[in-house]
């Protein structure tokens, strides 16, 4: 077999990547390289350097190792059973992609992801020694995000810690019994525990130290997930108790929800459907709310239909259209906590808010100045010169919110 | 009578400083902003920098006001291309003199116009960051050179190059725009008004770029107006990879139709060989293999409903046989995190108790009577539940066999739930403390506090006492055996 050239293995290994959402270069710790060592920085904030058509931004050069996995997982394009073209980078061929690209100011940096070789522990050291040379040889400034391989050992991830920005490990699937059969050789359990041990060296290096006062570093970008939404028949109060569970108990950073979408030579026990693009935005709209809302999953499920979110109408508007006796809100008086449940108020327009308040009763117009969505916050609150009046008594509040029906095709 | 208008000419060139500059004389001199015509010097080539008025006394001398978040707020509004860029922060900066609440008040017309302004500069820089492309030049000196042309909106380049000057330490580079360039050579950094288009630019590397941009690109999420949203079509023109943008989208549907048309294939003959690496590896440990059965059977329980939101069971650690078991409530956070008893704060408390009455934990056999972390989640954290009767019940089971395996001369039970699993009885457990009771299982039982109790004591006498007392429960268990 003749060896591929490195562009036919871009073409292969990226094409093999784009099924993980995830592109955040986001919250590094500050680094440059103005002393004119090594190139690169990170300034908290991510930049996209490009957008696909898909609407998805290119941050990060993301690219898996190898294609090559002995896992047979149904939804995934890379499992051992599908008749996709296979590829290998070598570690040098990967380190100078990154640089060459960062130095075009193409990308932010780095996700690497692979498939699984041999045992978890080769690929895993494999990966670990792409970052190593980038950051130690190559003095790379830029972000790093690997994937970590469940079941890798302990020294492996430390490791990885040390020269990563962030860490990642993908749940995949909402439930663990979708997990089970779609994944079979997956186990959720080993995922959780990768997870937790993430959180533990996260929380032990954030420990000053005996000898210093410094704290150490590791994974300081934390830790993020992705699972795949509309594979399996799980509801989206379903996937939200997943993620708030995640949360709570390993402090990711993001749940990434990916749209379940056809991928070549599929596998014939998973339906090629449209992937739900509008499903998958409301979850990320109620992962919103759980997190920067104060909201919790039952209030989110109470303004959904049988555990499925509203696809018209965003989760916040659903809930506050079932709990009309709340409303209106004044702006003038109500809390912060209050006010972050009117829809069409975010969170920085109700610090506007809050600052504004002190010096003046702010009436429709200061509220607009300040940035608030009015044609969803003004059936709710009630300003210096505005009173919902007869608008938030209507029966038919919700259909000023939602698109108009359309007509259904005769055909 | 109108008063004279002031007229002040800002150079094209580090026009951020020479406005600070021209402000606080003005300010100095108390020169209302209607009567200052702001002017940049290519706008009226041949005037002089500032006006005829310039040296009007000054009045007074005290201290005006210019507080910093107006200030950041202000270097966005200079760069912004529009007529009032100049004399908007001026006016700004003198209602803030007087009207000390300005500044908080983002519904006033003049600030929320600052706002306005300041997020289009910050876009546009933020554009610039993200779609400057360089190319390799031919380098004079021993570091590698590069070049870009870019078109920003707004007068942003001096305030963005030196964000280039901190990412590409180790090169020389140039950044080239319709009104003038920005070049940095051996890490020093400099500004021209002349610009100089770099002739054809191209660079080798644009290829693989380009194979990325067209394979991470899904075509079944077609999003054509998020990607313009996000990058508008003004910027295509010095993009390698935007040339691509019409063909994908064009072709997206029917790599799709393609897809979906494709009849499922046989799997590949490499998956029939791989069979033997998929299984899990099996659980390492020394430990015997009655019990090794027994710790896999714990981590898979499904016997009641906790473990459906716990990381993983936490077994019992310690010797396989051990003259004494420790039994506590249930695993906390961490140790649901680390899958080991008592890691967690709680398990701090218990090793000083260890330490005090002159026992190693590590002959001990330190178990729970629950296996699973039970919590409730609120947040970002996860709030400690204590156990119910059911799940104490369902989890007997694990108790008894660990019992029955380690054979412990004597148990210590810390805290109600213990000493409910292990004697039957969960109640009164201060008046009961330090004594010996019969266990459900054969041994005999000291019962005493949970260590998590002395966390949870505000008075510190009240917990020495607590701390006392564990330690003496262990000193006489140690005694006992």
């Amino acid at each position: 077999m003749a060896q591929k050239s490195i562009q036919e293995k871009l073409a292969i290994l990226s094409d093999a990547a784009k099924y993980d959402a995830s592109c955040a270069s986001s919250s590094a710790p500050s680094r440059n390289s103005a002393d004119g060592k090594g190139l690169g920085s990170t300034e908290g904030m991510g930049i996209c350097h490009s957008y696909a058509p898909d609407g998805r931004c290119i941050s990060l050069l993301k690219i898996l190792m190898t294609n090559f996995c002995i896992f047979d997982c149904a939804y995934c394009i890379n499992r051992v059973s599908s008749n996709v073209a296979r590829a290998r980078f070598s570690v040098e061929e990967i380190v100078w992609l990154t640089i060459e690209f960062y130095r075009r100011n193409y990308i932010e940096g780095l996700f690497l992801s692979s498939g699984i070789i041999r045992s978890p522990d080769d690929t895993m050291s494999e990966m670990v020694r792409v970052a190593r040379v980038l950051r130690l040889e190559h003095g790379f400034k830029g972000y790093i995000h690997l994937k970590t391989i469940p079941d890798a050992a302990q020294e492996l991830v430390d490791e990885a810690g040390l020269y990563a920005d962030r860490l990642s490990i993908n749940v995949e699937l909402p439930t663990d019994a979708s997990l089970a059969s779609f994944a079979p050789q997956k186990n959720a359990g080993s995922i959780r525990k990768a997870m937790a041990g993430v959180r533990l060296r996260q929380e032990e290096a954030a420990e000053p130290t005996l000898q210093s006062r410094r704290t150490r570093r590791f994974a300081p970008a934390g830790q993020s997930t992705q699972l795949i939404v509309g594979a399996d028949d799980a509801s989206d109060t379903t996937i939200l108790h997943g993620s708030q569970r995640l949360y709570s108990s390993y402090k990711l950073k993001r749940v990434y929800y990916s749209a379940f979408s056809p991928i070549p030579d599929a596998s014939n026990v998973l339906p090629l459907i449209k992937p739900p693009l509008m499903r998958e935005h409301r979850l990320y709209q109620a992962d919103w709310l759980l997190r920067f809302y104060g909201f919790s999953v039952e209030e989110i499920a109470s303004g959904s239909n049988n555990g499925m979110l509203d696809l018209a109408i965003d989760p916040k508007l659903a809930w506050a259209l079932g709990q009309r006796g709340q409303f209106p809100v004044d702006v003038n008086r109500a809390d912060q906590a209050m006010l972050l449940r009117v829809p069409g108020l975010g969170a920085k327009v109700i610090a506007r808010i809050l600052r504004a308040r002190r010096f003046k009763r702010l009436g429709f117009a200061d509220l607009l100045r300040l940035g608030a969505r009015m044609k969803n916050a003004k059936a709710f609150i009630v300003a210096a010169d505005w009173r919902p009046l007869a608008l938030s008594d209507r029966d038919d509040l919700r259909s000023l919110f939602a698109p108009p029906p359309e007509q259904l095709s005769l055909l | 009578m109108s008063a004279v208008l002031e007229r002040v000419l800002l150079p094209r060139l580090g026009f951020a400083a020479a406005w600070r500059e021209a402000a606080r004389g003005l300010l100095l001199r108390r020169v209302p902003p209607e009567q200052v015509d702001w002017q940049r010097a290519d706008d009226s080539p041949g005037l002089p920098l500032f006006g005829a008025n310039a040296d009007t006394p000054v009045i007074g001398d005290e201290e005006f006001r210019m507080p910093r978040v107006l200030l950041g707020l202000i270097e966005d509004v200079l760069c912004a291309n529009v007529p009032d860029r100049f004399s908007l922060p001026y006016r700004a900066v003198w209602r803030a003199q007087a009207e000390r609440h300005l500044l908080g008040d983002e519904s006033d017309p003049d600030m929320a116009r600052v706002r306005v302004l300041s997020k289009l500069v910050h876009r546009d820089a933020h554009k610039m960051k993200a779609f400057v492309r360089f190319c390799e030049e031919a380098s004079h000196g021993d570091r590698r050179a590069f070049a870009a042309w870019f078109e920003p909106d707004h007068f942003i380049v001096e305030a963005t190059a030196p964000f280039f000057a901190r990412r590409f330490g180790d090169v020389d580079w140039r950044i080239e725009t319709p009104s003038g360039c920005a070049v940095c050579t051996n890490g020093a950094l400099r500004f021209s008004a002349e610009t100089q288009k770099p002739a054809a630019l191209a660079d080798p590397t644009e290829d693989l770029w380009r194979t990325y941009y067209t394979n991470i690109f899904n075509p079944a999420r077609l999003k054509v107006k998020a990607m313009q949203s996000e990058m508008p079509k003004k910027y295509w023109k010095n993009l390698p990879e935007a040339g691509l943008i019409p063909g994908l989208v064009a072709s997206a549907e029917q790599r799709v139709i393609a897809m979906r048309g494709a009849e499922a294939t046989l799997p590949a003959a490499r998956s029939l060989r791989m069979e033997p690496y998929q299984q899990p590896a099996a659980m390492a440990g020394d430990v015997a293999p009655d019990r090794r059965d027994l710790e896999q059977q714990i981590l898979d329980c499904t016997r009641c409903l906790l473990h459906c939101n716990a990381t993983q069971a936490v077994r019992g650690e310690g010797p396989d046989r051990a003259a004494i078991m420790v039994v506590g409530e249930q695993p906390g956070d961490q140790e649901d995190l680390a899958g080991s008893p008592f890691v967690g704060p709680a398990g701090r408390e218990l090793d000083a108790a260890f330490a005090a009455a002159g026992l190693d934990r590590a002959s001990t056999f330190v178990t729970n009577a629950v296996k699973h972390f039970k919590h409730s989640m609120r947040g970002k954290r996860r709030i400690h539940e204590r156990p119910g009767i059911s799940e104490i019940v369902a989890c007997k089971w694990w108790l008894e066999q660990e019992v029955a395996l380690v054979r412990p001369r004597i148990i210590v039970a810390l805290g109600a739930t213990a000493s409910l699993a292990v004697i039957g009885n969960g109640t009164a457990i201060t008046a009961r403390q330090g004594q010996i009771e019969q266990s459900l299982f054969g041994p005999p039982v000291i019962v005493t506090g949970h260590p998590a109790a002395i966390l949870r004591m505000p008075e510190a006498a009240h917990a020495d006492r607590l701390r006392h007392e564990l330690a003496g429960a262990l000193r006489t268990a140690s005694r006992a055996v």
